[in-house]
């Protein structure tokens, strides 16, 4: 075993740069994603709590197709789906084929599933700020976009924030699938370096480690986050 | 969209003439693991709770290591990793059990939802009222049998709201199941991809095919905590 686990390390610096490198990826991919989740979240809650019944329908419908259908299938059928119904239009413009990459098929994948997820959180967190608190700053003088950014959003966020810190733990390793669809992330490199070196199960725990670490640095993070949108609230905010 | 139906809804559904597949798979692998995850997580969320400290922190220690990686790198690790040590080989008896890819998946799968239903069960049964221990102590119960008649029980009534929302996300997770080349449903429906180049009508098909599946699974878990759940609400 020391024999091993010498030559392990030994392998570990000519593999450094491309694990490093899948990190990276694995990092993009969960912050591009989660970014645009929080935007198609955002849209969402507002367009479920709107006036406007069809607005309200498609956003049910949104939220209930994609969290009833497996993450996985969603981005195979969108990644190939997308590349086939690509590939016919171009055709079709006889212009030269076009690939769609990894990268962003699985940012616009996770951040569309993970948007469904964030829907539903911001919708409970909007719904639990006191109307009042909307009708006060319009008393106020403010404009709507005032009001929401300066009085309702930061309230919204402390209810919202232990939901939100949930949904990021669930897409940080939802990220592991993107490998699947060809993204040389931190598993595929993980692969690729302990096939290449005969120490596959190494490499493999070195990866889980690695995650391990990112989901208890954005532990941390969050338990800062949590506490500081608690301030002067009256309740602990978990 | 016909043709493809009449082609592959065997497989979709339960076999593909030599082995389980589709629909049957995916329950399968669902109902098993969870199974499996459910029966270690009964001890070992009693032992989460423990004033002992050797008792809870190993128990804590698995949980965070499951719950803090990807399912899919847990399931590389037992498929693939494990396979690619020599001494598991030389073993018979490991080497049949690893060689099975299927094996390995229950493995994965088993042990990853039993650390989410330890937490879930350990939270339950802390969030307890201190008075209903009180009461039954006060009865005479102690030791195992207050945890097999009042605190079990009573958990696990409590954790159902939680525990639908695991075995949704469990259905959910064993589309990783065909990494590891065991057929279930999304197996099947990249079979008829990659022969058909249907894609749409392809994987629509399983989508479908999963959505009854969580719609049913949430329909029982309602039965289940209008029944089960109903004396939670006499005290209000």
């Amino acid at each position: 075993m020391p024999v091993t686990f010498t030559h392990f390390i030994s392998t570990l610096e000519a593999y450094a740069q491309l694990l490093l490198l899948g990190v990276c990826v694995t990092l993009q991919l969960a912050l591009l994603s989660v970014l645009l989740g929080l935007l198609l979240g955002l849209l969402g809650a507002a367009a479920k709590l709107s006036g406007l019944r069809l607005l309200r329908l498609w956003a049910q419908l949104y939220t209930t197709l994609v969290r009833g259908v497996p993450d996985l299938l969603l981005m195979l059928l969108i990644f190939y789906g997308a590349q086939t119904g690509l590939s016919r239009l171009t055709r079709a413009l006889g212009w030269d084929y076009i690939e769609i990459d990894p990268l962003s098929a699985g940012v616009l994948t996770l951040g569309f599933i993970y948007g469904a997820y964030f829907t539903e959180t911001f919708r409970g967190a909007l719904l639990a700020v006191p109307r009042g608190q909307f009708q006060a700053a319009k008393a106020l003088g403010m404009t709507f976009t005032q009001g929401f950014v300066h009085v309702v959003f930061p309230q919204m966020m402390r209810l919202a924030l232990p939901g939100l810190g949930n949904n990021w733990m669930v897409l940080l390793k939802a990220t592991a699938l993107v490998s699947v669809i060809g993204l040389a992330d931190l598993i595929k490199v993980a692969q690729m370096a302990g096939k290449g070196s005969q120490l596959l199960l190494p490499f493999l725990l070195l990866a889980a480690l690695i995650y391990l670490l990112l989901s208890s640095v954005s532990n941390l993070a969050l338990r800062w986050l949590e506490r500081r949108y608690g301030v002067g609230a009256q309740e602990p905010s978990r | 969209m016909i043709e493809l139906i009449q082609t592959y809804w065997r497989p979709f559904i339960y076999s593909d003439g030599d082995q389980l597949t589709g629909l049957a798979m995916t329950l399968w692998l669902t109902s098993a693991s969870l199974c499996f995850g459910l029966i270690l997580a009964l001890p070992l969320s009693i032992a989460r709770d423990s004033p002992r400290c050797w008792l809870r922190w190993p128990v804590r220690t698995f949980t965070y290591l499951f719950r803090g990686t990807p399912l899919y790198i847990q399931l590389l690790i037992f498929y693939t990793g494990i396979y690619s040590i020599a001494a598991v080989r030389e073993q018979p008896v490991l080497d049949a059990f690893f060689r099975e890819a299927l094996n390995c998946t229950l493995l994965a799968f088993a042990l990853n939802t039993g650390a989410y239903t330890t937490e879930i069960l350990a939270g339950a049964i802390r969030a307890m009222p201190r008075g209903e221990i009180e009461a039954a102590r006060s009865l005479g119960f102690d030791g195992w049998k207050l945890y097999v008649h009042l605190i079990l029980p009573s958990a696990l009534r409590r954790s159902l709201p939680y525990y639908s929302n695991e075995v949704i996300f469990m259905l959910h997770s064993t589309t990783l199941a065909f990494t590891a080349t065991v057929p279930d449903i999304l197996k099947v429906a990249r079979d008829a991809n990659a022969a058909t180049f249907l894609t749409f009508q392809s994987f629509g098909l399983a989508a479908l095919l999963y959505l009854c599946i969580t719609f049913a699974l949430v329909g029982l878990f309602r039965l289940a905590e209008r029944r089960w759940l109903r004396f939670l609400d006499v005290g209000r």
